[in-house]
């Protein structure tokens, strides 16, 4: 068992974020302070997991295992696997990035920090289970940060609509997951341990009943097409960290979950519905697109453009061959990285300019050109331009719809296109342009933290684009996603 | 099983009830001593002394392994009784450390009251026979109805107390009118025996469902089930409010405790028809409950309707007629005891300072004393059934046993509902961490955060480290199968 590493980095934060509520409410730099140590032990180890991983030797690895509640077949069981890695990288990346990015909050840091430490605890602990209790368990963990977080830090006019309505949906998501998942407990054997499970061999029957409800509950989260629009509205709703967490983070853990328990568990229904599922993903694609082409607010722009980008994964997933989920799994960090950055700058250019209003903002560039770059360098990822992030994920999603599907890449390429559309509109019409005269006084430059995180967050994007798979990320990915392979029984 | 003939020994069963009593009689007889001022005293003797009975009962009155029918088959000593028996002592004993929080409520009487409708609940928990178990029910009802109206000078108390005998001596005389169908159908008062006289002479089965049904009526007015719920929110707005929380856990796990022996025991034969009749009381109460909580503005109220929902969820554990559902039936009352209990202490608090129980009266709370904001967010979030509290574990299990027993439809009513519970519970969380006019900050005494801590310990405990007490839940399950 060794060093219990996948243990540390569930831990870390949460202990950190009791450690915040116990300091004095005044001692704000400590409080900062230690959400920041904190977030960079994460990041070190999961850097540390990221790279010790045996790729070679496949399969999960940094296995902790212990009875929880014997009886009910449930323990406390950690492994990650190729797809895996790559996510608690990013929950680690994205979560020290938030907190770096919050430096200046003055409205009651305390719970701020805190709060979203457990954020943090809670979607590393989805990303390390192997146990379908405790990857609920650390699921719905979420629920009241990401709620009280909108809810008090967010936007004043929204944040009561929409701190409620993505709470609301996110938790139905999860408790019809939830009922799924019980149904799996109990023709399964009565055991909550996924690799049991994955032996269980449920019944055509079963799996043609249960996993619409399995997969719809947790692809919720993953702001799939009907049920999408929690995501703008409360990305929108929330401080900058939290949508970068929302939309950077806790969207995967939607999808995640979604490839792990619905696809992977009961593959026969996976199959079944794959055509329904591509058919949403490529409404996912466009519709997201589309709609964000005519927002007038900068951050509902990058909201839709989260719904619209989701999409390709859902249509990743819903391929089943090995082109398409590893486009999804790759996409699944991409966007990440890419969405977090997005709403970094949003966050920067709001904090300053004090509108998000499209119409009144221009000129940006000249007053904070390295957040304009950051801006374009995430653009481009999203446009699928060649040399970057987005390009190596999206490539393969495509190539692995054409091969079941040509129709489904058709569309989605053009849905592509529209991003191209928008994304190149809002750089112009933010960044460049004339500076109107009432920015001229209030804007500044962004300050050294914020540069850090543009430049960590591009950095990741660009080398991830050129050195797919000297950066690790391509080799571990195919290496999660031949196991997924072999349950699913194909290749 | 034959009741065992009497034996000294058999005393010690019966221990924490005859403690209960001599706790009673102290309580009154130091009340004359100390007239004045020393209330805080007898209030302190009360929760140590309840403390005291909980240790000597978990000691001295286990059940063996085989569950063992005492005086004359009055009784049933097992893992059911014993396991309802500690919970019945820490709500007593939580509810007495919260009233100290204020002295008008602690007088002699009031403990004493208290500690007779505990004393009639541990009883309820192991009778063993019809007549016990009416005895056993009236001893835990009569001081209630007292402790209800217990502000005499106020009429919404007055009112709370009035409505709350009305609706407990009709429905307690339909049961009552069950069970004599039942003796005269079977011809036994023995709970265990009944179902075998019913078959040896062939009673339609029709007839049994009628005084099945009968039953049913009184205790779902204990558990405040719907349809029999109307009575909860007026009385729990007009109650004194730790009596109030008092009213919604202990007496309603002591609800439960009968309903489930009575039930598996009684009508195994009938084990279809009921399900069906639980699993409907249930749903109705899950939606009838959520639904109405939705509109409400006073506290207390809304936690009324909260609790008919909490019943629900309760009941579709008991609507899975398995060892599964019943340990999951334990196991969420626990929790939802030690929650109930700290968001109806917090209630009780903030009302007397602000002088109002309007939802509205708990803005500022996160400013006014973080720490009680913190424990009632903890309170409504094992509630609405979030990790790592209780209440969560509470969920999963008996939804676990419905979707076990076939029960699908019913877990997916359970889930759909739960989600309109958080919507409102996080309405409440949010306002407490809304500014208000006064910030004043709140200091409550020793006692009510001692009550506090316990019960907030309890919920994380029973969030996380889930295996002692699912494992006492489950051997008090398989008492009854």
């Amino acid at each position: 068992m060794g060093f219990p590493v996948l243990s540390l980095i569930i831990f870390i934060p949460l202990i950190a974020g009791l450690i915040i509520l116990a300091l004095p409410a005044e001692r704000k730099q400590a409080i900062r302070v230690v959400a920041l140590v904190a977030s960079l032990m994460d990041l070190v180890l999961a850097f540390w997991v990221y790279f010790t991983y045996d790729v070679q030797a496949g399969g999960y690895q940094f296995v902790e295992r212990m009875d929880w509640v014997k009886s009910l077949g449930i323990a406390y069981f950690t492994g990650v696997n190729g797809v895996s890695v790559p996510l608690v990288l990013l929950g680690a990346v994205v979560l020290t990035s938030g907190v770096m990015v919050s430096w200046k909050v003055e409205e009651r840091p305390r719970e701020f920090f805190a709060f979203y430490m457990f954020l943090g605890s809670s979607v590393q602990g989805v990303f390390c289970s192997l146990d379908l209790f405790m990857l609920f368990f650390f699921f719905e963990l979420a629920v009241f940060p990401k709620y009280l977080m909108i809810a008090i830090w967010g936007y004043p006019k929204t944040r009561d609509y929409g701190s409620m309505k993505l709470t609301l949906y996110l938790f139905l998501g999860s408790v019809l997951s939830l009922v799924g998942v019980l149904a799996m407990w109990s023709a399964g054997g009565h055991t909550f341990d996924m690799l049991e499970l994955e032996k269980a061999g449920f019944s055509r029957a079963f799996q043609t009943g249960w996993f619409l409800v399995v997969f719809g509950g947790f692809a919720i989260l993953g702001g799939i097409f009907p049920f999408h629009s929690w995501a703008p509205d409360g990305h929108v709703a929330a401080p900058t960290a939290v949508s970068m967490m929302l939309a950077g983070v806790e969207m995967k853990v939607g999808a995640f979950a979604a490839l792990r328990v619905a696809i992977t568990l009961m593959p026969d229904g996976a199959r079944f519905y794959a055509p329904l599922i591509l058919a949403l993903g490529t409404v996912n694609v466009v519709y997201g697109a589309l709609i964000a082409m005519i927002q007038s607010d900068f951050k509902y722009v990058i909201g839709f453009s989260s719904v619209s980008h989701m999409g390709l994964v859902m249509i990743g997933f819903a391929t089943l061959n090995r082109e398409g989920l590893l486009g999804a799994g790759l996409q699944m960090f991409s966007h990440g990285i890419m969405t977090a950055l997005f709403f970094a700058v949003v966050g920067m250019v709001y904090d300053r300019a004090h509108t998000r209003h499209i119409p009144e903002l221009g000129g940006l560039s000249q007053k904070m050109p390295l957040a304009a770059l950051g801006f374009i360098i995430a653009g481009l990822v999203s446009m699928g331009m060649p040399g970057f992030s987005g390009f190596v994920a999206e490539f393969p999603i495509f190539m692995g719809a054409w091969q079941v599907m040509p129709i489904v890449a058709i569309i989605a390429i053009l849905g592509v296109i529209v991003t191209a559309g928008y994304i190149l509109l809002v750089v112009r019409r933010v960044f460049y342009g004339n500076l109107p005269e009432q920015l001229n006084a209030l804007v500044g430059d962004v300050s050294t933290m914020d540069k850090i995180v543009i430049v960590g967050l591009s950095a990741m994007m660009v080398l991830m684009g050129i050195l797919p798979t000297w950066t690790r990320m391509v080799p571990l990915i195919e290496s999660g996603i031949a196991q997924i392979l072999v349950l699913l029984g194909g290749a | 099983m034959n009741p065992a003939p009497f034996e000294l020994s058999m005393l010690l069963a019966i221990l924490p009830e005859i403690l209960l009593v001599v706790l009673a009689a102290l309580v009154l007889l130091l009340n004359l001593g100390v007239r004045h001022r020393a209330e805080g005293v007898l209030g302190w003797l009360t929760a140590i002394g309840l403390a005291v009975i909980a240790v000597l009962s978990a000691v001295f009155a286990r059940p063996g392994d085989t569950p063992q029918l005492i005086f004359g088959g009055m009784l049933r000593l097992d893992w059911v009784s014993f396991s309802f028996r500690l919970l019945f002592l820490l709500g007593a004993a939580i509810t007495v450390l919260v009233s100290l929080e204020h002295a008008r409520t602690i007088t002699g009487e009031y403990l004493a009251l208290l500690l007779v409708s505990t004393l009639g609940m541990s009883l309820m928990a192991s009778s063993a026979n019809l007549i016990m178990l009416y005895l056993a029910i009236e001893t835990t009802s009569l001081p209630l109805y007292l402790l209800a109206g217990y502000y005499v000078e106020n009429q919404k108390s007055v009112e709370s107390g009035i409505k709350y005998m009305l609706y407990g001596a009709v429905t307690s005389a339909v049961m009552l009118y069950g069970f004599s169908l039942l003796f005269g159908l079977s011809g036994t008062a023995n709970l265990a025996m009944i179902p075998f006289r019913l078959t040896q002479t062939g009673v339609s089965p029709l007839l049994v469902g009628g005084a099945l049904f009968l039953t049913l009526v009184g205790f779902g007015f204990k558990v405040s089930a719907a349809p029999f719920h109307f009575w909860a929110p007026d009385v729990y707005e007009g109650a004194p409010t730790p009596i109030a929380g008092f009213l919604s856990t202990a007496s309603k796990a002591a609800g439960f405790a009968v309903l489930v022996r009575v039930l598996l025991v009684t009508f195994p034969q009938l084990a279809s028809f009921w399900t069906l009749v639980v699993a409907i009381l249930a749903a109705l109460s899950m939606i009838v409950g959520n639904l109405l909580a939705l509109t409400q503005r006073n506290i207390k109220r809304l936690l009324a309707y909260s609790s008919i929902a909490q019943a629900g969820y309760i009941l579709v554990g008991v609507a899975a007629d398995s060892p599964l559902g019943v340990a999951g039936m334990v196991y969420y009352l626990t929790s939802y005891l030690v929650t109930n209990l700290a968001a109806f202490a917090i209630v009780w608090l903030v009302a007397q300072q602000v002088g109002s129980e309007d939802l509205d009266a708990f803005s500022g709370l996160g400013k006014r004393n973080p720490a009680i904001a913190l424990a009632m967010l903890i309170s409504l979030l094992s509630l609405g059934g979030i990790p790592p509290l209780s209440g969560f574990i509470g969920k999963v299990l008996v939804f676990a046993a419905a979707v076990e027993a076939g029960q699908v439809a019913l877990a997916i009513i359970g889930v759909l509902t739960s989600v309109i519970g958080l919507y409102y519970y996080l309405t409440v969380m949010k306002i407490l961490y809304r500014p208000a006019v006064d910030e004043a900050p709140l200091k409550p005494s020793l006692s009510w955060r001692t009550a506090m801590l316990i019960c907030v310990v309890l919920m994380l405990a029973l969030g996380v480290i889930v295996a002692p007490w699912y494992g006492q839940s489950l051997a008090a399950a398989s008492a009854l199968f």
